[in-house]
């Protein structure tokens, strides 16, 4: 039988997709666990949880919580630094260690038959790390290495000049790796402070997903870490108490790049947090604005114009109010005519142009229909679980996803958009030629172009 | 560990591969052309991934771009072009699987009757700022392409790298694209998978309905080339880039993806650089610090390959440090091979990295992308055992004779990549490089 190719097939009844159970319990230091059970292939993903990242950084010691993370694999419990490698590498693990601006995220993934190996390094890991001078020494070297090489990084540029012109003194003010002059005056006292401070036990959730029945990895995470006694310490600061950040001095600000083969771009102001009732709204005004391939402005700058590879938008949830940001690397030539684009595009979103009912249809039918798909791997379930402990989320977040996203109007997303996307409040961050940049981008109206070095 | 296909050639020479996982309502789709950069010729370079561009603007019954009906469909889409193939997949709700084979059948069926000169340059346009994003506004993005066309003589089809050259892009004509798209683009240089949420039979007769009325075309002669000699003695180049830090590339050619000797570099890469306890890292990284990083990979491919080591000197160090550190544990790599452990371990990491990519249906590694990989370089859809029974036969003496046959201490081509303006950071004698 011939194909009708005088239009594309539309779409069968919908199959039924349920949110694997979190089961959750309780250890008796105030630990808390997840499992969820996952039997596609014979391997387990654990993540432990400590809500605490960059913005629990003392504000004289950026970098802090970074270098805590990174030397939770340098040394602990009774193993030297090459030691918990090589068990590592012993049981084919692949250790993620992530610490960003409000937690540190250690994560495991190894075969089945080694949970409970896997565990045991984890456990040690995270609360029995030496932080060992001769270890810090290295590590910290490498750290200033690693500084020294993104000054050469367009996008590293543009990112710290846009963390710190945004949020100013502001926790959220500075990226996770923080600065050399920090990072030399650190001490290990500093780190085992930190650490003593930040990783307790009634702060931390430790999430087991995989090839195995819930009592087993309840179990199992039960017996790796219910010798952990509490401390009283002086508890860290939750990221929800922070004071808002103090708007910006500028609106355009040019990190100078001589040469540059295209100009690097950032765009945003401080938004949204994570728990904010507008969250679904928001997601479906994104994924309008900039939040996919088939968006408003990927398509103007990219398939229209050709300006650039690729540019997308994304609101950063967190605790507290999180960036709205776009990000781009456009060609030289077309940095300022691409910038009026961008400029022109959130703004219209917010009435000029609002958002039509085939543009929500697809939005919305994105974020749904494709949901299913962010819940295929261990360790891709357990980070899902990891951001409802992180934000306090409630246990049926996953399951009412799909229809709060499908209750949102036109007028609901248009609304959204205007009422958390400000044009008059963005700064806008060039990483480019100053001076074959400097002209166009004055008469862009965006008043002063502020002439900024970062690193 | 199996993964359970069944396989069909559709009359048209289509190869149809279909694996069951009802784990989540989402079947991918995933089809590769056997066509690559190395089909390219010299001044049409990059021609190959342009074209890959152009598959997703739209074809003749979809004359719109590709993204559309597909993202508001709650797919995952993308594709990719190397040396050697050109890939393209969607993951897509259950629900949506007509739509995917409808849409990957119409750009393999009829691409050519939508291609407009508007279309071509706007891609042209996207790929130049790709090239600009990603190699040319990059730290030390140009050395991939100084290691390989020192590697490769001119005429040499991995002489270039994929993304071509800016001038050789800007040169492409949209005739070019009919007359590739007539000789690559058929069902008899492609191959499809389909994983997921399927019953096989049904995917067989759904291939069959979409893709079976398009013309068999004649399947391209495969690539032959001679191998290259290696360098009679170590070359030196030296490329000035705007880095901070000046790193070292070594390279030599080894033995083509799944010849003798692939499995056994793989693992020679991973005793030499993966994790901290391998011998490079250690050696480099962590007792002498003179590195800040270092990574061997043998870099398999269809015609040859090449195995490749690269270290970034420490501030205050010299490359000429790096080069004699490397030097010496390859040396005694060479002499004794790898530990028992260190077999051991590197195993284990084999077996993990395996069930790793297995993890998902679709997209880059997952099920339906291995399934075709196995399927367009080796004919066997289910090579999964053997190609892991490679690694597992290994022996520490295999992996030391691979080293000692290729990894030879004088015939290497070596790069170092130094800030601006300070070329003596480089290794003595080495020769000036531009590349663009």
């Amino acid at each position: 039988m011939a194909v009708d190719r005088s239009r594309i097939p539309g779409l069968g009844p919908e199959r039924p997709f349920t949110f694997p159970e979190i089961r959750r319990s309780a250890l008796a230091n105030g630990v808390r666990v997840c499992t969820v059970q996952h039997r596609q292939v014979p391997l387990i993903a654990v993540l432990a949880l400590v809500p605490a990242g960059a913005s629990s950084d003392p504000s004289d010691r950026p970098g802090l919580a970074a270098i805590t993370g990174d030397m939770l694999d340098e040394g602990s419990g009774d193993r030297s630094a090459l030691e918990v490698h090589e068990a590592l590498g012993r049981i084919g693990a692949q250790l993620d260690l992530d610490v960003g601006h409000d937690a540190t995220v250690l994560g495991l993934t190894t075969l089945e038959r080694y949970m409970e190996r896997g565990l045991e390094l984890v456990r040690d890991m995270l609360i029995k790390p030496r932080f060992e001078q001769r270890e810090f020494d290295r590590v910290r070297d490498l750290r200033l290495n690693r500084l020294l090489q993104l000054k050469d990084m367009p996008p590293a540029l543009a990112d710290r000049a846009f963390t710190q012109l945004l949020y100013r003194n502001h926790p959220y003010g500075h990226l996770p790796i923080g600065s050399e002059g920090s990072l030399r005056a650190m001490m290990i006292r500093d780190i085992t402070s930190f650490h003593r401070r930040a990783f307790v036990p009634s702060r931390t959730t430790v999430i087991a997903v995989g090839d195995a029945s819930h009592d087993k990895m309840a179990d199992a995470v039960r017996r790796a870490f219910e010798g952990w006694k509490a401390e009283a310490t002086e508890p860290i600061a939750d990221p929800e108490t922070f004071p808002a950040p103090t708007p910006p001095a500028t609106r355009i600000a040019l990190v100078h790049r001589p040469g540059a083969a295209q100009s690097e771009l950032r765009i945003g102001h401080v938004a949204l947090p994570r728990r904010t009732p507008d969250y679904h709204a928001a997601m479906v005004a994104n994924m309008i604005l900039g939040g996919q391939f088939v968006s408003r402005i990927n398509m103007n700058l990219r398939e229209d114009k050709g300006y650039t590879y690729g540019a997308r938008t994304a609101f950063e949830f967190r605790r507290a109010p999180g960036p709205f940001v776009l990000h781009a690397s456009v060609q030289s030539d077309a940095t300022a005519d691409a910038l009026r684009e961008a400029l022109g595009e959130i703004r219209a979103i917010r009435g000029e142009r609002p958002v039509t009912r085939q543009e929500l249809e697809l939005g919305r039918a994105s974020l749904t229909r494709g949901y299913p798909r962010n819940f295929e791997t261990a360790d891709q379930i357990g980070r899902g679980a990891a951001q409802l402990a992180l934000y306090d989320l409630p246990d049926d977040y996953f399951t009412t996803f799909v229809p709060k996203v499908l209750a949102l109007s036109e007028g609901d997303v248009t609304g959204v958009a205007a009422k958390h996307i400000d044009p008059a409040r963005l700064l806008t961050v060039v990483v480019g030629d100053r001076e074959k940049l400097m002209t166009s981008l004055k008469g862009l109206d965006l008043g002063d172009v502020a002439d900024v070095s970062v690193m | 560990m199996n993964i359970s296909y069944s396989k069909f050639t559709l009359p048209n020479g289509l190869d149809v591969l279909v694996h069951e996982d009802h784990g989540l309502p989402i079947v991918a789709v995933n089809v590769w052309y056997h066509v690559g950069s190395k089909n390219e010729v010299p001044g049409r370079t990059g021609f190959a991934h342009l074209f890959e561009h152009l598959m997703f603007e739209g074809s003749e019954h979809y004359d719109r771009g590709y993204f559309h009906p597909l993202q508001e469909a709650g797919a995952a889409l993308n594709g990719s072009t190397n040396a050697d193939r050109t890939n393209y997949w969607e993951v897509v709700p259950s629900n949506a699987l007509d739509l995917a084979l409808w849409m990957e059948s119409d750009r393999m069926g009829y691409l050519l009757p939508a291609l407009t000169d508007a279309k071509f340059s706007n891609q042209r346009e996207v790929v130049l700022n790709e090239r600009r994003q990603n190699y040319e506004n990059r730290p030390y993005g140009l050395a991939g392409m100084a290691i390989v066309s020192a590697l490769y003589p001119p005429d040499h089809p991995y002489h270039w790298l994929t993304i071509g050259g800016a001038d050789d892009i800007r040169a492409a004509h949209i005739d070019d694209v009919r007359a590739f798209f007539q000789r690559y683009y058929h069902p008899a240089n492609a191959s499809l998978a389909l994983a997921g949420d399927i019953d096989p039979e049904m995917g067989v007769l759904m291939a069959e309905e979409y893709f079976g009325e398009i013309p068999a075309g004649e399947k391209p002669e495969p690539v032959t080339v001679a191998q290259p000699a290696p360098p009679a003695e170590d070359l030196k180049l030296v490329l000035e880039d705007r880095v901070e830090l000046p790193r070292l590339y070594m390279a030599w050619h080894s033995p083509a993806l799944f010849a003798d000797g692939d499995a056994e570099l793989d693992l020679v890469a991973e005793v030499l650089s993966s994790g901290k306890t391998s011998r490079l890292y250690r050696a480099l990284v962590y007792e002498q610090r003179i590195a800040t990083e270092v990574a061997a990979s043998q870099n398999s491919r269809e015609a040859g390959s090449f195995f490749q080591i690269v270290a970034t000197a420490a501030p205050g160090r010299t490359l000429a440090e790096v080069e004699r550190a490397i030097a010496k544990e390859l040396a005694a790599f060479s002499e004794k091979g790898p530990t028992s452990g260190e077999l051991e371990r590197c195993l284990a990491q084999a077996e993990a990295h395996f069930l790793f990519r297995l993890q998902t249906v679709g997209g880059f590694g997952g099920k339906s992308d291995q399934l075709n990989a196995y399927n367009t370089f080796i004919g066997d859809p289910g090579y999964f055992e053997q190609d892991l029974r490679r690694y597992r036969s290994a022996t520490p003496e295999q992996l030391r004779d691979a080293a000692v046959a290729y990894l030879k201490p004088t015939r290497r081509v070596i790069l170092s990549v130094v800030p601006r303006g300070r070329v003596a950071l480089a290794l003595s004698g080495s020769q000036p490089v531009t590349v663009s």
